[in-house]
């Protein structure tokens, strides 16, 4: 833990016949250990906040007694993010391997897909699963006006998977391009067929470069699970965000909900940042010479602080 | 697969590679038969390593015939479902070993040998593991069965390349310049368990190889590529000693 603080300060100083005032704050300064100076600016900067929220006079009680009301959102947030980055990987990865194969219609379909999920907001979207699919349904008669027709939540889900498959296509991509051509040939030489190949050998050391961005894109995911609020959720499938304005506006005390959404999605995504750490490290087994893992997971740790 | 003791392990047959306008082999015809060791040499960029990548499929001859076990695949033209499996059949009798090693990094030393039976010959984990240990005794490393190729040596990490080509039991052993990124010393190792396939297990090999100490203790035959011709061919004493090509004589002198 002590790879940051090893800079200079076992260096003897230069003799000079006296120091000055900024020379002793910087040696003074390189004796204290580097996790603890950051964790004393996290302190500073949440004084400065507390201060700036006392100052600005929110309605306290109300905070504490609404927070249960809006936490019991959680459960949603997490539940459409889980899903939808599901989808979103499944959709990632067959659009990486349509984007690299030498098939046509592969290549066509997973273009298109791309294309069009990136080039439109994910918030248009939203409203085109929701209110354009049925009456598209409806236009084509019987048993589709029905499997059209879909619930906040499925139309909400299929969105944000969609979306961010599009954007996470390019991630697998580039992952899968990582793996040197060595080990394709390696895997082909061996006998393996293309399904075999990708299974074995590309697809798993490919997964060292997808999680990290992946991790991220899953981050945005939590948060961007607010949008779904604007299709208007039954109460008993109410995330965070929908929760929030709802007692927000029913109470004139919009700011003090968003407040405390602001503070689950925080704790939402710094909970799932430690996971995310922890399966990197997982993942560097057989990279690192020594300790497998080890090495570099005590880098990781300290880079994080 | 039993083929008849006459026919041999491996042929190419009017074997054609360009790239573009640079023709690489020229019409290349050479036989390997059972428990011979062939040795391949010639100057870089003469066309030795394409050759061999070629045998394999990992290139696509422009035109001609490679035959492997009796497996008979022709170059040159769409590579269908039917052509498809007619290469990987052949690939899993031709066992490879490259010039840097390509083992699986995520997988110890002990996954990457059965990694080929399990996967692509079904064959049970357990027997699997029981012939993977055995051919890493084979090559010396019993004791690193359960080490990460990255915590091993480019001899060792060699080494275990050859036990995981052996492990898919190959008629034909292909070795592209096994010892090319190797350091000096420890070549030796390698070349040793080389030689143990030869000499012991009467592997038929085919070698793109520098080392013509090697060649001339362990080939039955040795072939000079020169332009993408094979010009010159013959048991090692022949042609390490007296060559009949000007170009082969230039060749030795510069690396003997």
């Amino acid at each position: 833990m002590t790879i940051h603080g090893g800079g200079g300060e076992h260096l003897a100083p230069p003799p000079m016949p006296q120091r000055s005032r900024r020379e002793s704050f910087e040696l003074f300064s390189a004796r204290i250990p580097f996790t603890l100076k950051v964790a004393a600016v996290w302190g500073v900067i949440l004084v400065l906040l507390g201060a700036l929220f006392a100052a600005a006079d929110f309605d306290v009680a109300w905070m504490r007694e609404n927070a249960t009301f809006i936490a019991k959102g959680i459960t949603w947030t997490i539940i459409i993010a889980v899903i939808s980055i599901a989808l979103a990987c499944t959709l990632a990865l067959l659009g990486a391997l349509g984007r690299v194969s030498n098939s046509a219609i592969a290549v066509g379909v997973t273009g298109f897909y791309t294309s069009f999920f990136r080039g439109t907001p994910l918030i248009v979207q939203l409203f085109l699963l929701y209110l354009a699919l049925p009456q598209i349904g409806i236009a084509l008669g019987d048993p589709w006006a029905d499997l059209l027709t879909l619930d906040v939540l499925t139309a909400g889900i299929l969105a944000l998977g969609l979306n961010y498959g599009a954007y996470m296509t390019e991630i697998f991509r580039a992952g899968i391009q990582s793996v040197g051509h060595g080990q394709s040939e390696a895997a082909e030489a061996l006998g393996m067929n293309y399904v075999q190949k990708m299974r074995r050998v590309v697809l798993p050391q490919a997964l060292r470069v997808i999680i990290p961005p992946t991790g991220n894109e899953f981050i945005a995911m939590m948060k961007d699970t607010a949008l779904v609020s604007f299709l208007g959720a039954s109460l008993d499938q109410m995330e965070i965000f929908r929760r929030a304005q709802l007692v927000g506006r029913a109470d004139f005390r919009n700011l003090e909900a968003l407040l405390i959404a602001a503070v689950m999605y925080w704790g939402l995504t710094t909970v799932f940042q430690y996971f995310q750490l922890r399966l990197e490290r997982r993942l560097s087994k057989g990279y690192v010479r020594g300790t497998a893992g080890v090495a570099v997971a005590g880098q990781r740790s300290n880079a994080g602080a | 697969m039993s083929t008849a003791p006459s026919t041999p392990d491996l042929v190419v047959d009017g074997l054609w590679k360009s790239f573009g306008d640079h023709v690489v082999l020229k019409g290349i015809h050479l036989e390997v038969k059972a428990g011979e060791v062939v040795v391949v040499f010639g100057r870089s960029g003469s066309g030795k390593s394409t050759l061999l990548r070629c045998i394999n499929f990992l290139e696509e001859p422009t035109a001609g015939t490679i035959e492997v076990a009796g497996i008979r695949v022709e170059g040159g033209g769409h590579r269908t479902r039917a052509k498809r499996e007619r290469i990987r059949q052949l690939r899993i009798r031709a066992g490879m070993v490259f010039q840097d090693f390509n083992l699986f990094p995520h997988r110890t030393a002990l996954d990457n040998v059965m990694e080929g039976p399990v996967t692509i010959l079904r064959r049970p984990r357990r027997d699997a593991e029981r012939t993977g240990r055995e051919l890493l005794e084979v090559v010396g490393l019993a004791d690193k069965a359960d080490q990460f190729p990255i915590q091993l040596s480019g001899g060792q990490q060699q080494r275990i390349a050859i036990a995981r080509a052996l492990a898919m039991n190959p008629k034909v052993m292909l070795f592209d310049e096994p010892t090319s990124a190797l350091d000096p010393e420890l070549i030796g190792e390698v070349l040793a368990v080389m030689r143990r396939l030869a000499k012991e297990l009467h592997m038929t090999m085919l070698v793109v190889t520098h080392e013509m100490g090697f060649a001339r203790e362990v080939a039955s035959s040795m072939a000079f590529v020169h332009e993408g011709e094979i010009i010159e061919q013959g048991p090692p004493e022949q042609v390490i000693g007296d060559p009949q090509r000007a170009e082969t004589r230039r060749f030795l002198d510069a690396v003997l």
